[in-house]
């Protein structure tokens, strides 16, 4: 298969439209204008694809919200202070279990914050981010191959689950440029009858996320609770690398990993065995992976672009059984591989010996 | 024999309206079914019901019907049109929905010139929440949030949307109707039908605007409120044909076949 | 191995298709590649960079926090950038629009005046491939051949006239090192 040279942007359109995303709705912001800027041109391109810049990110996420409910594969794209206007319709998404997929590529914050890569956004992404009960399953990609395969994923979990999926990245993931090779999609699978386009000569229907009787409100409540419950079980997904023999774990997800792992190869010269845990999804997250670590290895070091969200998520999942240190770059700054591989050294001797 | 000259419409479900004695929502809602009806397009019907009073329409109409968050109606019509060009596709909004929360989603589906339907209920104040002022409360009028009357320099004027739509180049038709008697009632369902039709052509984005009486935070009877929208409302909201191109569509339709 | 580059200069200078250019023909030679331009508010003027890390393994981060090469359009750029370079590593400066050393002793350094070239061919634009010409003269990361067929396969069928100077352009490049070298 042909590698071609894409930045991160620019994969997540072209995996979109591969894997049968035929609505997309967007308004501009920093640092992810080349999503609608491709999809302008290339979505229309597509058999059957929309395109409509809209108005606000409000709109934008609830045009997804009915182009799903008409039996579209629907995506819709910001970054961080838009995503935040996006909840409202994320939540009646949710609520009303239509598919779609939100894309975060994450800025500085909070507030306007700035447009330097950032994982401020962290507990929004995994929390539900809106109003309610629910959950938005999250992946988060740390290589431009990842970029396309997890969008590719993004539609059939969005499908399989009926849920909003997202992808988070940050502005470095979306305008780094990376070979990226392109897999076949797979065939989409869902069913018409969730699908609203008219009721024929049959019955109509309606999707709706009111439920105002509280009894009723609770089994739908229940029910999505279930739904998440399985979503927990079957779809956590994470890397490991530099396991075996390893004294100290660092985890961390996209670009935060990818500079964590050129720190660990930077560490191995000198002789220390540092490992890399990477959760795939944030949400469901990988606890049991990562609790099955810690019969092994007692020292984790978490490393985020923030002051400290994912780390939580870590503390729960380790229950004590370890100890835990946090190194954090939050509002826009990266670190590079060898500052962080100070830190982690000083970690390193200090705890594991 | 004897001629049938009242029943249920079709396109209504056997289930009795949860709306106040007096409301205009009932009678919008049976003209609205009256024209899917005559119009028999019940089975491509996709509606848009707002948040307000009438956010359960889904249990009335039975035709297609999606929920979409509050002033969201155009967002999510426009994008279910543009996906299934060929289903009729309507929004049905308060004066709160559409003038207040969703102006930017019905200035910008107007704007666009999408081709749907938008029925707008202007019955100038908040219902389902309990008469709070509304864009269209108009000037000295009380409300739960304006208990002294609305006041320009405080609250600023009440929103004509049907003079404001009308200047949009991307809009078709737009008129403003009331159902405040039984020549006015006809007169709307005339109009819905017009617009549903302009849509059905393929011409172009339509809004009908409809003052429609709220008793309840009115504070009147049923009669009064009637009498209240000739007397007062509809000299701030004049009723009238305020944009017609479908002509002009239907001639560069035919240049274009 | 893992080879990393800062390109930087002026917005207009050509410096991230310079950065596209390489990775691009890095990727063709089969290397990993990363290419990371720093993005800003701005659309024009200010200043432009990006980083390309080319390597044969799998590339952690696509930073360079201890480039290998430093290639400087100007001036704010040699400030910003030279004491980066790891020890050894190599500068290359656009000597046509400043008169601007880098300070530091322990790199080497290449000063092509490819404004002047670029002017002399007739087209100022080019600059930034004259000095592409001088980079993989001295790196040699890619052939020419290579360098030359991916820049014309990111130049797309649009700007097929552009082939023929960009090619004049890259030799005058490649050849001024050699003239002076001897």
């Amino acid at each position: 298969m042909n590698k071609v040279l894409m930045s991160g942007n620019f994969i997540i359109c072209e995996a979109a439209i591969r894997a049968g995303c035929r609505f997309y709705a967007g308004y501009p912001i920093t640092p992810q204008n080349e999503i609608p800027e491709y999809m302008a041109e290339h979505m229309r391109k597509a058999e059957g694809g929309i395109f409509i810049q809209s108005e606000s990110e409000i709109v934008a996420i609830n045009m997804i919200a009915g182009a799903s409910a008409a039996g579209l594969r629907a995506m819709t794209s910001s970054s961080s202070p838009g995503i935040s206007l996006k909840q409202e319709g994320i939540s009646s998404m949710a609520a009303c279990e239509l598919p779609g997929v939100v894309v975060n590529i994450m800025r500085g914050g909070p507030g306007l914050g700035n447009i330097r890569p950032s994982q401020g956004d962290y507990f929004q992404a995994t929390r539900g981010g809106g109003h309610g009960d629910y959950r938005t399953i999250v992946l988060a990609p740390a290589t431009c191959q990842e970029l396309a395969d997890l969008t590719m994923a993004a539609f059939d979990l969005a499908d399989k689950y009926r849920n909003p999926v997202m992808i988070l990245a940050d502005g470095m993931m979306g305008q780094m440029m990376e070979p990226v090779t392109f897999k076949k999609p797979k065939p989409r699978i869902y069913n018409k009858k969730f699908m609203l386009q008219g009721a024929g000569s049959g019955k109509s229907k309606f999707i709706r996320g009111l439920i105002l009787d509280p009894i009723d409100m609770e089994e739908h409540n229940w029910k999505l609770a279930r739904k998440y419950e399985v979503i927990s079980k079957k779809e956590p997904r994470h890397e490991e690398y530099n396991i075996n023999n390893a004294k100290m774990i660092i985890v961390a997800y996209g670009t935060a990993a990818r500079i964590a792992k050129g720190a660990i190869k930077r560490l191995q010269n000198n002789g220390m065995n540092i490992g890399l845990f990477r959760p795939v999804t944030l949400w469901p997250f990988p606890e049991q992976q990562l609790r099955s670590l810690s019969a092994k290895v007692k020292n984790y070091l978490v490393f985020e672009m923030s002051t400290g969200q994912m780390l939580e998520d870590i503390r729960l999942a380790l229950q004590g059984y370890a100890d835990i240190r946090f190194h954090g770059r939050p509002g826009g700054a990266v670190p590079t591989p060898a500052e962080l591989a100070n830190v982690i050294a000083r970690i390193y001797e200090r705890t594991v010996k | 024999m004897a001629k049938i000259v009242y029943q249920r419409p079709k396109s209504l479900k056997e289930a009795v309206f949860h709306y106040c004695p007096g409301c205009g929502h009932s009678i919008v809602h049976r003209i609205i079914a009256e024209v899917i009806d005559e119009l028999g397009i019940r089975g491509i019907t996709i509606g848009v019901p707002p948040a307000g009073c009438a956010v359960l329409a889904y249990n009335y109409f039975d035709v297609d019907m999606i929920e979409a968050p509050h002033g969201r109606g155009p967002a999510m019509a426009s994008a279910i049109k543009r996906s299934l060009p060929d289903r009729v596709v309507f929004s049905y909004q308060g004066d709160g929905d559409l003038a207040a929360i969703g102006i930017a989603e019905s200035f910008h589906a107007a704007n666009r010139g999408e081709n749907i339907t938008i029925i707008f209920i202007n019955n100038a104040v908040y219902g389902m929440t309990g008469g709070q002022m509304a864009p269209t409360t108009m000037l000295e009028q009380k409300t739960t949030t304006s208990p002294l009357g609305r006041n320009n320099k405080l609250d600023g004027y009440p929103v004509k949307v049907s003079e404001i739509f009308s200047q949009l180049q991307g809009v078709t038709y737009l008129e403003r109707c009331m159902v405040n008697s039984p020549a006015n009632v006809n007169k709307t369902k005339k109009a819905i039908k017009k617009a549903f039709q302009c849509q059905i052509n393929g011409h172009g984005f339509s809004l009908i605007e409809i003052l429609s009486p709220c008793p309840t935070n009115w504070k009147m009877n049923a009669v009064n409120s009637c009498k209240w929208i000739d007397e007062v409302m509809s000299k701030v909201f004049p009723p009238g044909v305020f944009k017609d191109d479908i002509p002009a569509a239907t001639k560069t339709a035919e240049v274009d076949s | 191995m893992i080879v990393k580059t800062i390109f930087s200069g002026f917005g207009g200078q050509g410096v991230l298709m310079m950065g596209v250019s390489l990775a691009h023909s890095g990727m063709n030679k089969g290397f990993h590649v990363t290419y990371l331009p720093a993005y800003g508010a701005e659309m024009r003027g200010g200043t432009a960079n990006c980083t390309v890390a080319i390597a044969d393994e799998e590339i952690a981060s696509p930073v360079a926090s201890e480039p290998n090469f430093l290639v400087a359009m100007n001036s704010p750029s040699l400030f910003s950038f030279q004491n980066k370079v790891i020890v050894e590593g190599t500068i290359f400066l656009n000597s046509s629009i400043t008169n601007d050393r880098p300070h530091r002793h322990d790199v080497k350094v290449f000063c092509i005046p490819c404004s002047d070239i670029a002017q002399d061919l007739g087209n100022i634009r080019v600059a930034n491939i004259i000095m592409m010409g001088a980079f993989i003269k001295v790196t040699g990361i890619v052939t020419s051949e290579i360098y030359l067929n991916s820049l014309e396969s990111i130049m797309g069928s649009r700007k097929k006239s552009l082939a023929e100077i960009n090619r004049k352009a890259f030799a005058a490049g490649f050849d001024y090192l050699k003239n002076q070298q001897g």
